[in-house]
């Protein structure tokens, strides 16, 4: 009985063995908007190369802070462009690594439907106690969100009402919880199929505010780790770029 | 290295902390005498709901008073029928949260200083013809008045060093729900280390001089 236990743990331990010889893990700090997606990613990526990613999610800013000082992850996919351009700066990132894997879009958007009309006038009315954004000072699609209404001339006067989420998915759960009325969040966090998934909505043109240019990075202490080379490659394949664009992303040219 | 924003955090949350310290000694009081003195079979069940916030993590709290407090919530629907709009994102928001939050640590201090006083002195008094209200001022109030500094401390201090349960339902609003430790992380989040230690170092002086002085103004009690 004891033997036959004893042999399972080993038969255990080397079928483990064997999986890991072959199939690594990257372990990959992704900003909140891109959540998501790149869980749909993950799950094709570990079909398609058996290596696993482990997904962190969380506020660009903070990652920044975390790899500075030594957080253990070996991608990184930003919110913008320049919290990668400045890890890379600091040494924490592998320069030639850096790419653009998508490009945000911003959406006004509202929980009811019928709130939020597709010219945004509804800001102009001001007829709602709350406007969530994400926090502009550490969130790009927060800053994004107060160029909008400062090109609209209506930041002065919508200031009052903002409530700040720590980061889209936070400013999200304020709206879809009903506590905002409206708010700005990205429009990947609303989109699905080709159409907005259920409220009311403006697509932000994109001319009203500067380009949210997402990076992706190796962070410096991967170089070496076949998943994470594995994972950038793949988030520039047809298939990952066509899956991205699903999601509402618009996309860079080909790198 | 403080800036503006920073004093307004500052005075934002002792002004968070002064109010909710005073509505849990007031509703506290009461609840920590019941809790002390009755025989009811709900004691317990009482006591664990009130010592609850100890061990739930704050977004436990925050996500369920975002939900409730909402528009479809059922403490959302009482406060807009009342009149009253919705409560997350207001400074009464943040007052509900940290009464809720802080309840444990006024109220138990209060319960262990009624349980020691005993049934002698009030009995006592009650032979000396005082009245209820009488026996409570004259006798329980002197007599617990450990119980009640030590509450009165620790409430105001832990609503001070709330910080999950704002960010979930504070919706960072300058002067209205943007207390001090929210204010760190967002410093800590932009990057900027300077303002961020000016206020870290701020807290942690003051806490240990709340609880140095509770310490030595206030031995605890050697229990037996």
């Amino acid at each position: 009985m004891r033997g036959s236990v004893h042999l399972l743990f080993v038969g255990v331990f080397l079928v483990a063995a064997a999986v890991c010889a072959r199939a690594e893990q990257v372990r990959v700090a992704v900003a909140a908007n891109f959540a998501a997606p790149l869980q749909r990613i993950a799950a094709e990526f570990e079909k398609d190369t058996r290596h696993k990613a482990l997904i962190s999610v969380g506020a660009t800013g903070k990652f920044y802070a975390q790899i500075t000082q030594g957080a253990p992850f070996d991608v990184f996919l930003s919110a913008d462009d320049e919290t990668p351009a400045r890890l890379v700066a600091d040494g924490a990132a592998v320069a030639d690594s850096r790419f653009t894997y998508a490009l945000g879009r911003l959406v006004l958007w509202s929980a009811q439907p019928g709130f939020v009309d597709d010219q945004g006038a509804v800001l102009r009315r001001g007829a709602f106690r709350h406007l969530a954004l994400a926090n502009p000072k550490t969130a790009p699609y927060g800053s994004a969100a107060v160029e909008v209404m400062k090109a609209m001339g209506l930041l002065d006067t919508l200031r009052p009402k903002f409530v700040q989420g720590e980061n889209i998915a936070q400013t999200m759960q304020f709206v879809a919880s009903g506590n905002a009325e409206l708010g700005f969040v990205a429009l990947s966090q609303v989109w699905q199929d080709g159409r907005v998934t259920g409220g009311s909505a403006w697509r932000v043109p994109a001319s009203l505010h500067t380009p949210i240019r997402q990076d992706a990075v190796l962070l410096a202490g991967a170089r070496n780790n076949p998943a994470a080379l594995a994972l950038l490659r793949y988030l520039k394949g047809d298939k990952t770029r066509a899956l991205i664009a699903d999601f509402g992303y618009e996309l860079a040219p080909p790198p | 290295m403080t800036g503006a924003s920073d004093l307004g955090a500052v005075w934002l949350t002792l002004r968070l902390a002064g109010v909710t310290t005073v509505i849990l000694l007031l509703l506290g009081t009461p609840l920590a005498w019941w809790l002390a003195r009755t025989r009811s079979r709900w004691r317990a069940a009482v006591g664990a709901v009130v010592a609850l916030p100890i061990v739930l993590p704050p977004t436990v709290l925050g996500f369920y008073l975002l939900v409730a407090m909402g528009p479809n919530g059922p403490l959302g629907q009482l406060t807009q029928s009342l009149g009253l709009g919705l409560l997350p994102f207001t400074f009464t928001g943040l007052v509900v949260a940290s009464v809720l939050y802080s309840m444990p640590f006024a109220v138990q201090p209060l319960q262990q200083a009624f349980e020691a006083l005993g049934d002698g002195p009030l009995e006592a008094a009650a032979t000396l013809r005082a009245g209820p209200w009488d026996r409570f001022v004259s006798v329980v109030l002197p007599l617990a008045r450990p119980g009640f500094i030590t509450a009165a401390v620790l409430a105001f201090a832990h609503t001070v060093g709330e910080f999950g349960v704002v960010l979930m339902i504070g919706g960072n609003i300058p002067d209205k729900t943007r207390v001090i430790s929210v204010q760190i992380y967002d410093h800590v989040e932009a990057l900027e280390y300077a303002q961020a230690h000016g206020l870290a170092g701020g807290m942690l002086v003051f806490s240990f001089v709340v609880l140095l002085a509770l310490y030595t103004l206030n031995p605890p009690r050697r229990r037996v």
